[in-house]
């Protein structure tokens, strides 16, 4: 029997190679051309705890990282106590024997020495390669693809390369043969098609870096925070340069406010937090969006409130990145669904900041932060760098006088004028009368109508009942998607990152729908509530573990939700 | 901007300190300007809220750029326009509650960085606008509006709390002499650091000062606000310190110290990174 895909776990406390196995068998698939797709979880503390990643190999573009498991590699018994339960029915469990012993082998289950084997190769450090050897001979996946990469990995110029190539090579084969000792076998997974364009393989925050460094960000700081940090680090590493500035602040309200005056000032000005930080923002949000300031705030969430769950994946924040600032406030909003479009998106972000002359959110989340997937290559010809159009005249300028969009000018420059958080005239200065107050609200609103060039995707949309799955809940939904279609369920997708504004035909496609279904990781089931305040029947399908969607248990609720309606048509 | 502005409608009471204060920038710029032969557009004033904060709209003149933000962010406001264009020349104005209440976690790391900005605290030791709280430069026993019953709380000594934050330039002056005001600014303009320069300026309704800064021979009241003593050495840390023991309030440049800006040590990590671009990061991801 063959298989397109399979699902490896590796399970552990932190530090005993969970994910630098993931990592490298990943890495070595994604070589060979097959897609995979990583999820990794672990707690709030710097070494030990509970710890896992999954692997998802596939020969065809892969959504989700996979429901449940083919492989467990299990490091220690509290590992294999809480994830067992997911390995799929015919399933195989590896162990690490020299942690605990399950008894006779057998039950779909065997012990390797991992660290036995290692040293028996004179590389303690090859530890991960034999726990991979084992896990591609269970699928007959070659194993000169990981000796393969591990020559390219090791492969250093240094004079120990042989030996550690040579090394790891061996443990490799150890793993290999005490799988194949085991007597289990998986179906064999099928080789891989490698696509005919060129891949880079990373995870979603260094796509969101490079796509704001691809449209001419030069201004970053931020403020350490899971799971935002790796954008800050990130930068601090690679974003440095003439003519750019980045640096660690000391608040999150440092950092907005830092955005804020570096947009006034000319500056393409990024920052990127998570919850607790963007609640920390909220006020300078709102002078961004007062002032008419250019600037992106990357928001990847976690779950909340408060300190909530640091490591976790939730769509929770959504209500409050549109309307994050007290008073008349609604900002625009983009939530990439993958790796590929977190580049893409960030890169509009920017732009939307410098067009409409305000602040932009990008919405993240830790499940697309943390996941690493092979892509293809952005290309850069498609990426435009926006300028915000700048005021060449004389002094004495009015920069907010008109009813729409106005050149803005920038210090050093003509047209000298008071960026005001105060509601002001045309020159910035403060003022309380009524007609500057409502010109004012709606000069700051009608800007938004200059960002309807969001795209959309659509599947059978003419259908009466659609999904519309936000963020990174896209893949998982996708895949539920396609299980209902195969089963013959009717039912459109709908899909788009621009929240807000949504592209105006795409609202009114969803306008005239029976039902949009919305999964989505809150418990307020927060994008339909604010759909069906703009007039769309939208529900939702809610879950609020921490976890993101499994896509056949997302199936089954959609499944259950179209029965509802069609039991409730017969009934009426 | 207000000269020409009808519909700005703000107003200082009657003898504000704050007036004194605005003449004061408005000289300091003007040389400014006119020393290095650059465009009052080069300059932008970052203000905070309070009546303090007013002063930028309350300019007279030609107008330099500028920013009326939110409450107590000054400074890291004008970190980010100044880190972004190190050529401009920043000024915040703010008052002792902005500045030194919701705003003092900021002075610390502008302080550590050295950036090279100039503040000018306007302070009254009360919350003006709000109509007459106590602030934290408001003495210990007071009654105002929000410690009916005498304030509990110690007040800072704002000269002694910027040198232990590592200020690199504070002076302190007084209102009533915009002149020499006027100098200490351009003087703090030309530090290459964070510069604060601390301004006593009364609050006419609720916190009138004048007298006690000033004296009054007759009434028997010693002047509060006493100059720097003659070879007083702001450079020598010692003396500062003993300077600061004193219970009046000392006029004139009280500390300085030179040391690398913002500005300067970013550049100087520049010059020592190799510079990336997008295409060879994109190179660096491939499998």
């Amino acid at each position: 029997m063959k298989s397109r895909d399979f699902v490896v776990r590796f399970a552990g406390e932190g530090g005993q190679g969970v994910v630098t196995s993931a990592d490298a068998l990943a890495r070595a698939a994604a070589q060979v051309g097959y897609r995979v797709y990583t999820f990794a979880t672990f707690p709030s503390q710097i070494l030990g705890g509970p710890t896992w990643t999954q692997v998802r190999i596939s020969n065809e573009p892969v959504l989700s990282q996979g429901d449940q498991l083919d492989i467990l590699v299990a490091f220690n018994r509290y590992a294999y106590d809480h994830h067992v339960g997911e390995l799929r029915k015919g399933g195989v469990v590896i162990y690490n024997s020299e942690d605990f012993i399950l008894g006779e082998n057998g039950d779909r289950r065997f012990g390797i020495a991992v660290d036995q084997i290692a040293k028996s190769v004179n590389n303690p450090r090859a530890a991960n390669m034999v726990v991979i050897g084992a896990v591609a001979q269970l699928v007959e996946m070659p194993l000169r693809y990981l000796e393969d990469f591990v020559k390219k990995r090791f492969s250093r110029g240094r004079a120990e390369d042989a030996q550690v190539i040579e090394s790891n090579i061996l443990a490799l084969a150890a793993g290999a043969a005490t799988a194949m000792g085991s007597g289990f076998h998986l179906a064999e997974l099928e080789p891989p098609k490698p696509p005919q364009y060129e891949q880079i393989l990373l995870r979603g925050n260094e796509a969101v870096a490079l796509g704001a460094m691809a449209a001419g960000l030069n201004f970053y700081v931020g403020y350490p925070i899971s799971p935002a940090t790796t954008i800050l680090v990130w930068m601090e590493n690679n974003l440095v340069g003439k003519g750019r500035f980045v640096h660690q602040v000391s608040s999150e309200i440092e950092a907005i406010s830092a955005i804020v005056g570096a947009g006034y000032a000319g500056g393409k000005s990024m920052t990127a937090t998570a919850g607790p930080g963007f609640s920390l923002m909220s006020e300078g949000l709102g002078l961004a969006w007062m002032a008419e300031i250019p600037c992106v705030v990357v928001d990847v969430q976690r779950g909340g409130p408060a300190t909530g769950l640091p490591t976790k994946t939730e769509q929770s924040d959504l209500q409050t990145v549109l309307h994050p600032a007290h008073g008349d406030v609604k900002l625009p909003v983009i939530a990439p669904g993958s790796v590929e479009e977190c580049f893409y998106a960030a890169a509009h972000a920017l732009n939307w900041a410098e067009r409409y002359q305000g602040p932009v959110v990008l919405l993240s989340e830790m499940a697309l932060a943390e996941r690493s997937q092979n892509i293809r290559k952005p290309d850069l010809a498609k990426v435009s760098a926006e300028r915000r159009s700048i005021y060449v005249g004389m002094n004495g300028y009015q920069r907010y006088d008109a009813n729409e969009l106005s050149p803005m000018p920038l210090p050093g420059g003509p047209g000298a004028y008071v960026a005001n958080g105060s509601e002001h005239d045309g020159w910035g200065d403060t003022t309380h009368l009524p007609e500057r107050h409502i010109r004012g609200t709606e000069r700051r609103f009608s800007k938004l109508g200059l960002l309807d060039d969001g795209t959309f995707e659509t599947e059978d949309a003419d259908l009466p009942v659609v999904m519309m799955p936000w963020g990174g809940s896209k893949g998982p939904a996708r895949e539920a998607y396609e299980q209902l279609r195969a089963r013959g369920v009717k039912i459109g997708w709908v899909y788009t990152m621009y929240l807000h504004p949504m592209p105006s035909k795409l609202h009114k496609l969803l306008r005239e729908k029976e039902l949009v279904i919305i999964p989505e990781l809150n418990f307020q089931g927060q994008w339909s509530s604010i759909l069906r305040s703009d007039g769309i029947r939208a529900e939702s399908i809610r879950q609020y573990s921490g976890l993101p969607f499994r896509a056949d248990e997302l199936a089954e609720k959609l499944m259950a939700r179209i029965r509802q309606g069609q039991e409730r048509k017969v009934h009426a | 901007m207000s000269a020409k502005n009808p519909e700005y409608d703000f107003k200082w009471c009657p003898g504000c300190g704050d007036f004194g204060v605005r003449r004061a920038l408005e000289f300091a710029l003007i040389a400014r300007c006119q020393k290095y032969e650059l465009p009052m557009t080069t300059n932008v004033v970052v203000a905070g809220i309070g009546c303090s904060g007013n002063l930028v709209h309350l300019l007279e003149g030609e107008q330099p750029f500028g920013i009326h933000g939110i409450h107590g962010r000054t400074l890291p406001l004008a970190f980010g326009v100044k880190m972004a264009r190190p050529e401009l020349n920043v000024v915040v104005v703010a008052g002792d509650g902005d500045f030194l209440s919701i705003g003092a976690e900021h002075v610390g790391p502008q302080a550590q960085r050295n950036l090279n900005i100039t503040c000018v605290v306007m302070d009254n030791g009360v919350y003006g606008l709000t109509k007459g709280q106590s602030s934290p430069t408001t003495d210990i026993g007071v009654k105002t509006s929000s410690t009916p019953y005498g304030k509990i709380e110690d007040s800072v000594k704002p000269l002694s709390l910027y040198l232990e934050l590592g200020v690199s330039f504070i002076a302190s002056h007084f209102s009533s002499k915009p002149k020499e005001l006027a100098s200490l600014i351009e003087q703090a303009m030309d530090h290459k650091g964070l510069a604060i320069v601390h301004v006593q300026s009364p609050c006419t309704t609720y916190n009138d000062t004048y007298e006690l800064l000033k004296g009054h021979k007759a009434k028997g009241i010693e002047p509060m606000a006493v100059p720097v003593p003659d070879g007083y050495d702001p450079t020598d840390r010692k003396q500062v310190e003993e300077l600061l023991e004193k219970t009046t309030i000392p006029i004139g440049v009280i500390y300085k110290n030179e040391r690398p800006t913002m500005d300067v040590r970013f550049a100087a990590m520049v010059g020592k990174v190799k510079e990336r671009n997008v295409e060879s990061l994109l190179k660096s991801y491939a499998l």
